[in-house]
């Protein structure tokens, strides 16, 4: 079957939103026809049948890289079949919906051949010649080697065919403009080695800027949703949280090292860390399932942006760990902080005060990264709902506070927990609390 | 001294603000459903209403209940006319020690107040923070199952 390149089928949103959104939409049409000629679409393929044509070794190959693109994260809905689609990526835009990547005929991905998927992961373009939007990372995807699409490519089509369609994108850019959004920011390319790095080093640079995606959430963006190249790792935004900077400007109160790193990615828990939460925690999931030294490549990669002397990051760390006894707030005139002591006192003590050495005991609390980060919304969403751990997870966890503390208490405990930081108190506290109780977390 | 508003009542009691709310429940008001569990947020044996909504009593202190309606399992109801948890749990014989059952009757009233038409995968899930180390697992979820009909049923407490 074949259709129209490039058709505008987007619909806008009911809300009557717009003169501007249309104009807009006009311009991106005109615009898109040159934009999109090339991108015609690719004949479908007969579905391969089960076991398919695929070598076992190519297909567990592809396994271990689609962990490490934690790909199953985006294409699964919440209690949904694996690779089904229906997983709701919040982007200030409006909402995209994983789509369904298991070898279904109708509504998966089992009419593709290998050189449309290329194309998707590549180009950006599906098989019927559409820009996708860039929820779906393709901007990091395109340095993709042929070796490993290959193999990702035999992973996905050996998944079990589900047929299920997600809810539509609520989105309010049309499709035809993202080829105005690729043709400015998106470069097709390859990953290439940089011969004065080491090999482990080059790896993880390979991994971490194509598939791992890293910076997709690490690194700030602007108004258009486009990378700012110049602050590589510096920090970004993932729905309701921050990703913390990755590189010299990183908040972590104490400085990574590869090793600490590469655990971490196995694991999710290294010492004088704080424990990974959030949308980094299927991240972990996924990467706990690689080889050992995709994580150290990863790792070594990472730790080698933030490009602080040894010496200075040793001062840091020994300056943290010297100050990760709690300070009294005793003396403080401050109402917020007093209080927020006091909460401290009663809800969080027994186990942050202890340490992860004792029995039951947590991390101590200016150790963690939540309380250094820009904003306070990490530790909100951490305080409020906890850490629930992953189904076979035996470990002590955080629990809810949800419910305990009420909006002001949670406020003021933070201006608390700030307050124990060399970080200037965090604004409108009271406000961004406020936010993530209303459900905008 | 702390204002305290517990099953309807208003209780004065005088504690350490940082007192949790388990030991002023327990030790000064001698309601003695909620359980000391571990202490530390993990197990659920603590676990009463505040405003509607499960909490854990170990770890939270008393002076940050404010003027929040508490409930425990001394107020769901009475022995001669217990309330649709109440009863669910006992038609269904879900305690065998019983150490964890106040906790998972509180978790349960809150989910069934919010949501009294919640599936079996949302008892699960909600149930979930809870633990019971006798293996009642089953017995409980059909013992939620069956308020959540009762409660359906107009006999909402």
């Amino acid at each position: 079957m074949r259709r129209r390149a490039c058709s505008v089928r987007e619909t806008l949103p009911h809300d009557g939103n717009t003169f501007r959104l249309r104009l807009a939409l006009l311009a991106a049409a005109a615009l898109t026809l040159a934009a999109c000629s090339s991108s015609g679409p690719i004949d479908s393929t007969p579905p391969p049948r089960a076991p398919g044509p695929f070598d076992k070794a190519l297909v567990l190959r592809g396994a271990r890289l689609a962990a490490i693109g934690n790909c199953i994260t985006c294409h699964t809905a919440p209690q949904g079949r694996a690779y089904a689609g229906g997983y709701a990526v919040h982007t200030p835009f409006g909402t995209v919906y994983g789509t369904n990547i298991t070898p279904d005929p109708d509504t998966g991905i089992g009419r593709w051949s290998e050189a449309a998927f290329v194309r998707a992961m590549r180009e950006g373009v599906d098989r019927e010649g559409r820009h996708l939007y860039p929820a779906f990372p393709y901007e990091y995807f395109t340095r993709l080697s042929d070796d490993d699409l290959h193999a990702l490519y035999a992973f996905v089509m050996t998944r079990e065919p589900v047929n299920a369609t997600p809810p539509a994108n609520q989105i309010f850019v049309p499709r035809p403009a993202v080829a105005l959004w690729k043709a400015r920011y998106f470069k097709p390319e390859r990953f290439q080695a940089d011969p004065s790095r080491p090999a482990g080093w080059n790896r993880g640079a390979y991994l971490a800027e194509s598939l791992a995606h890293c910076s997709a959430c690490h690194t700030p963006r602007d108004a258009l949703g486009a990378e700012k190249k110049d602050q590589y790792l510096a920090g970004g935004e993932v729905g309701a949280w921050h990703a913390p900077a990755l590189d010299a400007s990183s908040p972590s109160p104490i400085p990574w090292t590869a090793a600490a790193l590469a655990a971490y990615l196995h694991t999710g828990l290294v010492d004088e860390h704080a424990m990974t939460a959030g949308p980094m925690r299927p991240v972990v999931m996924n990467l706990s399932q690689v080889p050992e030294e995709d994580r150290r490549a990863i790792a070594e990669y990472i730790v080698s942006i933030d490009t602080r002397a040894p010496r200075e990051r040793e001062a840091r760390k020994q300056a943290a760990l010297a100050h990760a006894p709690l300070r009294p707030a005793a003396g403080t005139d401050d109402r917020a902080v007093r209080n927020g002591a006091a909460i401290y006192a009663g809800a969080c003590g027994d186990c942050h005060d202890r340490g992860r050495a004792a029995e039951g005991g947590a991390l101590r609390l200016p150790l963690a990264i939540g309380l250094t980060i820009p904003t306070p919304r990490n530790l909100i969403h951490i305080v409020r709902d906890g850490i629930v751990p992953g189904v076979h997870d035996t470990r002590p966890w955080m629990p809810d506070f949800r419910g305990a503390l009420t909006d002001g208490e949670l406020a003021d405990l933070l201006t608390y927990l700030r307050s124990l930081t060399d970080r200037p108190p965090w604004r409108d506290v009271d406000a961004e609390v406020k936010r993530a109780s209303k459900g905008a977390g | 001294m702390i204002e305290l508003r517990v099953n309807g009542r208003v209780h004065r009691v005088d504690a350490d603000p940082q007192t949790p709310l388990l030991y002023v429940l327990r030790d000064d008001l001698g309601l003695n459903a909620a359980k000391f569990g571990c202490g530390l947020g993990q197990c659920g044996a603590c676990t009463v209403m505040a405003d509607g909504e499960a909490i854990y009593s170990c770890i939270t202190p008393v002076s940050a209940i404010g003027t929040r309606a508490i409930r425990t399992v001394e107020g769901l109801g009475t022995v001669d006319a217990p309330g649709p948890v109440q009863r669910a749990f006992m038609e269904h014989q879900a305690a065998q020690c019983g150490y964890c059952i106040p906790g998972m009757m509180m978790r349960a009233q809150a989910l069934l107040e919010r949501d009294p038409g919640a599936s079996a995968a949302q008892i699960r899930q909600a149930l979930q923070p809870n633990l019971c180390r006798c293996g009642t697992h089953m017995r409980i979820l059909k013992a939620v199952a069956r308020a959540a009909e009762l409660m359906g049923r107009g006999g909402k407490t």
